[in-house]
């Protein structure tokens, strides 16, 4: 998991972009072409690829991120269910990589909020009517503040709320401390449970091929 | 007497490695961790960079299936390697070199039991009742078929089950989606679970488990609850189950892993266990009516818009829900669809039969009772896919191929195609396509290209006549 300090997201004060959809999807976040990369970087550019740019590659200038009100944007307020589809994580790497630190939406798919969750993005799910009005009130320059450590996230009009987000991925995310060395940690636990549950199966043996 | 449980309960309560705690999720065992290529190269870097082995490559199989080209001979046989195709070849030996590396058994393209990860599983007789089941794909739900909970999840989760054989997971609520009645001729499993996304929306059953229950399921056969349980997730759900029973057993039988002799009997006697119990109580409940369920199509751009085949396209402006309303307008603007208007008799480019929804052989049989006899309409392009390599087998020792050949459609080497476009196999802007695939999001199956989803009888109606086509109306069964 991402260290929220190197990433300074433990509190931060940003501008917003809006993208006004429900259900944007994570082929929309990231086409399938780009996900033959075997790294995590290099995909910000393609975020929102097929809204984003034209079929000739030139940049849409009515497309928000191509504008100047999205430059240095590192929130990003979107419809219902963001994230659904696809398990590709490589939708939080374009976002993160497009400069993103949080995601605001009234809900999200589940696999999205854990791999974002996994990459320091943050998912705040707020009440669709907080969402309706920061869409439809944002102004150029509104900004919005973050503070995970508080778990809140101040509106433009100067409210306060609180957003949910699971105890442990915050934890995790103040104090640099990441999944995979946790559950390393618990190896105790899993050599007794395997100890009990020896495997049925084993991949690797070919008995009567198929 | 312990409390009655759901099949889920019982799959949870079993493979908790540490309880759930107010600070922290519960570790979750993993059985069975599929792989593919387009998922799991940085999760293997991150245990090499890490100096991590896999712990347990027993439980762990790999294919390719995403990138890899449909036609005979693979990246090999290809005339010309251009970036795109010399990037999916990188991504695909890269996948040889991990599983090299770090000892995970692989079947490679050319391998005789390659295919679509969620075919081949089931196909080897891996996936088994009682069992947890992860890839690092969405349709991983597939696998819930057989009484297992199977969940997709992300990179980062692969090194984890890579490396300990453990999730993080808080546990998720239940839904029963209960599908009373029989279904009537001409209308399939995949009709079902069309109905039951329109019905849930895209994101209905987020944060929930969905258990398939009544007398439809019961009486589905194996790829039919195969073809259920993989679009569970298009409803926003974790996961898709079904109870193993009879038919669970004889579909399992005799299958590569499959247990033998006195471990089969105590396995069969385990897993009839596994069913819910009388009493326990879902978190919420959904009835299907299959009685009057006609075959579905979608008209939108997610999978929860869809339609009985014989309706007219919603108007947007009826919807009450304003974000409803405002998808609804966009999707059928980018569909170039006209509300009010009959679906069928729309003219269509493409016709795709493939992907891990409609690949199996039951689904080429049904392709092929449409399609005998008769021939690709004029400027339709029809591709079949089957999804392995032993689909490819069974389906040729029957002939359908021939069907398909003498209809004038491509008979292609397994893998996902054209459902996710990774591998060149792809429409081109503004091509309308009829798929037996699951997702019909803007561009998934090729930049600007149209997708409507539908079973295989209805994509097959469609290659014939040019137009979409209530199957019905070729079957000689009344509509
Ligand atoms: S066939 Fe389609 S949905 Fe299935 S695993 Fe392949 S790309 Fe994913």
């Amino acid at each position: 998991m991402t260290d929220a300090i190197e990433k300074g997201i433990r509190a931060f004060t940003s501008t917003y972009v809006v993208l006004a959809r429900e259900n944007i999807d994570t082929d929309q976040i990231i086409p399938a072409r780009f996900l033959t990369t075997t790294s995590r970087v290099g995909l910000g550019p393609h975020a929102f690829q097929d809204w984003r740019y034209h079929a000739d590659g030139s940049p849409d200038p009515a497309f928000v991120l191509n504008r100047d009100e999205g430059r240095g944007a590192r929130v990003l307020a979107a419809g219902d269910n963001f994230g659904c589809g696809s398990s590709r994580e490589h939708a939080v790497w374009a976002l993160a990589g497009a400069g993103f630190d949080a995601v605001i939406s009234s809900s999200f798919a589940d696999i999205f909020r854990g791999n974002a969750l996994s990459n320091g993005l943050l998912p705040i799910q707020v009440d669709p009517g907080i969402l309706v009005r920061l869409i439809a009130e944002r102004t150029p320059g509104a900004q919005l503040r973050v503070d995970l450590e508080a778990r809140t996230l101040t509106l433009p009009w100067g409210e306060a709320i609180l957003f949910p987000v699971p105890p442990f991925a915050r934890h995790c995310l103040l104090n640099g401390i990441n999944e995979m060395e946790f559950l390393l940690g618990a190896a105790p636990a899993l050599d007794a449970y395997e100890a009990l549950h020896p495997s049925r199966i084993d991949t690797r043996a070919s008995r009567g091929a198929a | 007497m312990t409390a009655p449980r759901t099949l889920f309960q019982k799959l949870w309560d079993g493979h908790i490695v540490r309880a759930e705690t107010a600070d922290t999720p519960a570790l979750l065992y993993v059985d069975l961790h599929l792989v593919h290529e387009v998922t799991s190269a940085q999760a293997f870097q991150e245990l090499r960079a890490r100096g991590l082995p896999v712990r347990a490559p027993q439980r762990t199989i790999a294919t390719m299936d995403h990138s890899t080209p449909t036609t005979p001979g693979g990246f090999s046989a290809l005339p010309t390697l251009d970036d795109a195709s010399r990037a999916r070849k990188a991504q695909v030996d890269q996948l040889s070199v991990n599983c090299a590396e770090f000892g995970v058994p692989l079947l490679p393209l050319g391998d005789a039991r390659q295919g679509i990860v969620h075919v081949i599983g089931p196909e080897l007789g891996l996936t088994q009742p009682g069992m947890t089941v992860v890839c690092g794909d969405s349709h991983t739900s597939t696998h819930g078929a057989f009484g297992a909970l199977a969940f997709g999840i992300g990179t980062s989760q692969v090194a984890h089950v890579l490396a300990t054989q453990c999730l993080l997971q808080s546990k998720p609520k239940t839904l029963e989606v209960r599908v009373d009645g029989a279904l009537r001729a001409g209308v399939s499993a995949k009709d079902v679970i069309l109905a039951i996304c329109a019905r849930l929306g895209v994101g209905g059953a987020t944060g929930h488990v969905i258990e398939y229950t009544g007398s439809v399921i019961r009486a589905l056969s194996m790829e039919q609850r195969m073809t259920v349980c993989n679009m569970s997730i298009e409803a926003g759900a974790r996961a898709g189950m079904v109870a193993p029973d009879d038919t669970t057993f004889a579909y399992l039988k005799g299958r590569t892993h499959a247990p033998l002799g006195a471990e089969w009997t105590e396995a069969v006697t385990a897993w009839r266990a596994l069913s819910t119990d009388e009493g326990a109580t879902f978190d919420s409940t959904i009835t299907i009516d299959a009685d009057t369920l006609p075959p579905m199509v979608t008209y939108g751009t997610n999978p929860g818009m869809g339609m009985a085949i014989t309706d007219v396209v919603p108007d947007p402006e009826r919807f009450t829900d304003r974000g409803e309303r405002d998808s609804a307008r966009r999707a059928l603007e980018y569909m170039g669809l006209v509300p009010g208007r009959q679906l069928v008799g729309t003219a269509v480019d493409v016709v795709f039969l493939g992907s891990c929804t409609n690949s199996r052989i039951s689904d080429l049989r049904d392709a092929a009772s449409v399609m005998r006899g008769r021939h690709v309409a004029p400027g339709v392009r029809a591709l079949v896919v089957p999804g392995s390599q032993q689909v490819k087998r069974e389906a040729e020792a029957e002939g359908l191929h021939r069907v398909f050949t003498d209809a004038g459609a491509e008979w292609r080497e397994s893998g996902c195609s054209m459902c996710i476009a990774m591998n060149g196999d792809s429409l081109r802007p503004g091509q309308l396509a009829v798929s037996t695939s699951n997702r019909n999001f803007e561009g998934r199956q090729g930049s600007g290209g149209r997708t409507l989803l539908a079973s295989p009888l209805t994509a097959a109606a469609a290659a014939v006549t040019g137009v979409l086509t209530d199957p019905r109306t070729l079957m000689s069964v009344s509509v």
